[in-house]
């Protein structure tokens, strides 16, 4: 799904070689790939280590709002359909963990800062999903949005990560399209079906403008991240491009954007549209959400449940190891 | 537990007739499991019909510090390419 680029780092001041950071710099503004064990400077190693972390348990939470209705989805496609997408997350969770451990970091490490509630994830994972069409909204909504950032980043200067990334992008668009498609069967359903459509839209329109991240003018890493080619594009830029495109689909549907300053502006060539509300942002980011502190115990339940499958695995294969070098 | 799993490099054979090719790592305890994992992490699509799982401790990298000295002398080999040498148009088959 997605990432939210929330834990600002300070002004960086390098004490590193500067013939090492100019060549450096050099490749990567020829658009050169940086593979894992080329010379790169720290902030960059610490800023996609954040980077792709958090990428990565944003693909594992967003497992939970959309795991809970697997029992409950209407029909036996909508559950097959549904169970592969979660599995699709769980696959783009994995991936991006890979990635980032070629930084440096192990993937306990990774794992233990998520559950300490050192390590952030997308926002977007701390709203409920209330009602069947939740499903069809965040596939639409949610993951177009994830999408709308995933594409630039194929083109991300850490080979690792552009690699994961366009395995990821190939995968995403189903996950899009089928929740289109549930949106499609509501909205053309009974008065109580399109009402419930409606509904998502009003509830998920917001949070999915949010997983853009804040305004360019609050986002102060974004030059450094920019010409490091860990971003391609700008949070606005990117944020624009969605309201453009996902207005149209919305009018397809017959539901209406919750958002009374929504207007075509013909000058720019895209919609003016409202101001998104920071402060929730923010007090979501803190973990106020409304499930975030179920969203985390269900993570580490589930972790803490597997343990002894886990230690299980790893003594069998010691065993068999020891077996193996006796004989 | 505080330990991970060792790490296997993946690879898959997209169809027969072509060459595995390198797609990823899992974390496994042993081969069978790692090759369970990958599996189910890398061909969810029909990606391929054979999976090669190789500890990553078994692999020995070049170091890019040695890029230039391992690949550089090649550059001024180009007459190890067949369009190095002119042969006239009207002779055939070459």
């Amino acid at each position: 799904m997605y990432t939210t680029e929330m834990q600002k780092t300070a002004t960086i001041v390098s004490t590193e070689d500067p013939d090492k950071l100019a060549a450096f710099e050099a490749r990567v503004a020829a658009d050169e790939f940086i593979e894992p064990k080329d010379w790169m400077p720290e902030a960059y190693r610490r800023t996609l280590t954040r980077q792709i972390s958090q990428h990565a348990h944003s693909e594992i939470v967003g497992m939970l709002p959309e795991g809970n209705w697997i029992t409950r989805a209407p029909s036996l496609r909508r559950k097959a359909i549904l169970l592969a997408k979660v599995q699709d997350e769980a696959g783009h969770g994995l991936y991006l963990y890979s990635a980032a451990e070629t930084l440096g970091t192990s993937r306990t490490e990774m794992i233990e800062a998520l559950h300490s509630g050192k390590a952030k994830y997308s926002t977007i994972f701390n709203y409920p999903t209330l009602t069947w069409a939740d499903i069809g909204a965040i596939g639409w909504l949610v993951d177009g949005a994830a999408i709308m950032n995933q594409v630039p980043l194929q083109r991300t200067s850490y080979g690792p990560y552009a690699r994961a990334m366009v395995r990821v992008c190939k995968e995403e668009s189903f996950h899009q399209r089928q929740g289109y498609e549930i949106m499609m069967h509501l909205s053309a359903g009974t008065a109580n079906q399109v009402r419930m459509a409606q509904d998502a839209l009003n509830r998920w329109w917001w949070p999915s403008l949010m997983m853009f991240g804040p305004p360019d003018a609050d986002s102060p890493n974004t030059a450094q991240s920019m010409r490091w080619r860990i971003k391609r594009d700008t949070n606005d830029d990117l944020r624009q491009r969605f309201v453009d495109i996902t207005v149209p689909q919305a009018e397809a549907l017959g539901l209406k954007v919750p958002d009374a300053d929504l207007a075509w502006n013909e000058a720019k060539g895209g919609y003016d549209f409202g101001a998104v509300d920071w402060e929730e942002f923010y007090a979501v980011v803190k973990g106020e959400g409304p499930v975030a502190r179920e969203r985390m115990k269900a993570r580490r339940d589930a972790w803490e449940e597997g343990a002894w499958v886990r230690e299980a695995a790893a003594a069998y294969a010691e065993k068999h190891a020891r077996k193996a070098e006796a004989a | 537990m505080n330990k991970d799993w060792p790490l296997w490099e993946v690879f898959v054979r997209a169809k027969g007739g072509m060459s595995h090719r390198h797609v990823g790592s899992v974390h496994a305890p042993d081969a069978e499991i790692a090759l369970r994992h990958a599996r189910d992490t890398y061909t969810r699509r029909m990606e391929g019909v054979s999976l090669w799982v190789v500890p990553s401790a078994s692999i020995t990298a070049s170091d890019p510090a040695d890029d230039a000295a391992n690949f550089d002398p090649a550059q001024d080999k180009i007459y190890r390419h067949p369009t190095f040498y002119d042969i006239p148009d009207d002779v055939k088959h070459i």
